[in-house]
Parts: structure tokens; C-alpha cells; sequence
């Protein structure tokens, strides 16, 4: 099980990356809210990418955290892509139509993650 | 094609968010016995995790619970789901099943819990009565031959 809080940020020419991973459901959307919110209003970077690549799990709540961070990032001018999700992801997203929505890079072909 | 009931669970946990997990975990053990592949494992679980999250969110808003889920295998590779609470139920059903409508913006809720459980499942049904709580029942197909 994946279930512990695991957000780390990575600072590299005006870009934050933060890399997610293990579930995101409702108990932790919270925290990883928090952390993801606290760096932006920090930094307030040109751009900010969420690599949801090694995330296991995620369900609508997901969604939420995702939309979220993109309202967020346009309300604070900073550019915001959702970067390399993972087929768990991406099967919720395709169901939402998020990609409509908000810019997704694919950088690599995605594996399913272990759980 | 009448099916048997090869196995039956059922669990009683409290409406705390940690639960969410536990939940899904306990289903995707449930159902480990028809060896299903890792999409439709990944499938249940989510709509699994949907269901118990109404329960932590609207259902028992600003209280904590009881939320009742049995599991049930078929000899026909089916697996069917019951989620219920006692929670406040849900005043309009139409409404809480549009995609996108939610109560709880603020919270950061997508509105896509409903309609996330209906297009994973293989059948879906709700029922909720004002004061009394709500039922979630799904339907899976976990058969073999459609392992990858």
C-alpha cells in the first residue's frame, strides 16, 4: 500500500515541479493541497508542472486537486501543466474530459504504477 | 443463467476519511480470487473509493458514522458492491447524478463521483431517502478471459 504522503518539489530554471505519487483520494488531497498551495504562493513561479507518474491511485478527488491547482495557478498568472500522468490517471481524467481543459505534456510512455 | 454466491463480506467502519483506503484495499482483496486484471481491479477500486467518500463527505457532513459495505462473489466471475450509510440522504438523486453538480465547491469536490461509478461499473443503481442515508449498488464483470 501507498498510502503515505508523498509530494516532493524541484526547483530548475523558473520552473516548480512537483512530483506526486502512492494514492490520491479525499484523505490526502488535503495535504497535498496545502503543500502544492503554500509553494506556489511562495515562489509564484512563470510555471508550474504536477507529474502525476508515479501516482498508483486516484479518483475523483483527484480531479478536484488537479482543477484546483489550475484555478490557483491562473488566478496567480502562473502557467500550469499536469505533466506524464499515469494510465490510473489518465483513465479518470479521460473520463472527466480534463484535457479540454488544461494542458497535459505526455513526455514518456507511462507504465501502470505497482501498488 | 441462474449464478450462485460463492462468497460473501461484510464490513462496518466509521466515516473517517482514512477509511477511504481501507475500503478500496478490502474490495480489491475480496476480489483477488478471479484474478482480475489490473484495470478492472483499478476500476473497483475507484468506484469503491467514490461511494465511501459521499459517505465521509455529504452523508455524515459534520458527524461521524457507520458505513455498511458487503461484498459478493458469483460463480460467474461477478462481483457486486453495497455501499449504505445513515447519513442525511440526498434530496435530489437527478441532480447529484449530472456530472459536474456538486454541494461542496468550496471543498474542492468535482462533481464526478456519481458519474464516475455509473461508467466504471457494469450496473449501477442508487436509492436514498431524506434523513435515513443512501445505498450505492454496483455490479463488476471480473472475467478471465479478458485478462490482458
Amino acid at each position: 500500500m501507498s498510502t503515505q504522503e508523498n509530494i516532493t518539489f524541484e526547483y530548475k530554471n523558473d520552473t516548480i515541479t512537483a512530483h506526486v505519487s502512492g494514492d490520491i483520494d479525499h484523505h490526502r488531497a488535503k495535504a497535498l493541497r496545502e503543500a502544492m498551495d503554500a509553494r506556489l504562493y511562495a515562489d509564484r513561479p512563470p510555471l508550474f508542472l504536477l507529474n502525476m507518474s508515479r501516482v498508483a491511485f486516484m479518483d475523483s478527488s483527484g480531479l478536484g486537486l488537479i482543477l484546483g491547482r489550475f484555478t490557483l495557478c491562473r488566478e496567480l498568472s502562473i502557467e500550469f501543466r499536469l505533466t506524464d500522468p499515469s494510465p490510473e490517471v489518465e483513465k479518470i481524467l479521460d473520463l472527466a474530459g480534463t484535457g479540454r481543459l488544461i494542458r497535459i505534456d505526455r513526455t514518456k510512455n507511462s507504465k501502470s504504477v505497482k501498488n | 443463467m441462474k449464478r450462485n454466491k460463492i462468497n460473501e463480506m461484510k464490513v462496518i467502519f466509521d466515516s473517517k476519511s482514512e477509511n477511504e483506503s481501507l475500503a478500496r484495499y478490502i474490495c480489491a482483496a475480496f476480489c483477488a480470487t478471479f484474478d482480475p486484471t489490473v484495470e478492472a481491479l483499478a476500476d473497483i477500486k475507484c468506484t469503491v473509493s467514490e461511494a465511501v467518500t459521499n459517505c465521509v463527505v455529504h452523508a455524515y457532513r459534520d458527524t461521524v458514522g457507520k458505513i455498511y459495505m458487503t461484498l459478493k462473489a458469483y460463480d460467474d466471475a461477478t462481483v457486486t458492491v453495497s455501499i449504505r450509510d445513515r447519513g442525511c440522504g440526498i434530496d435530489d438523486l437527478s441532480r447529484a447524478r449530472e456530472p459536474l453538480f456538486t454541494t461542496d465547491a468550496a471543498g474542492e469536490r468535482s462533481g464526478m463521483g456519481f458519474p464516475i461509478m455509473e461508467s466504471l461499473s457494469e450496473r449501477f443503481s442508487v436509492t436514498s431517502k431524506p434523513q435515513r442515508g443512501t445505498q450505492v449498488n454496483m455490479t463488476f464483470k471480473l472475467d478471465k478471459n479478458s485478462k490482458r
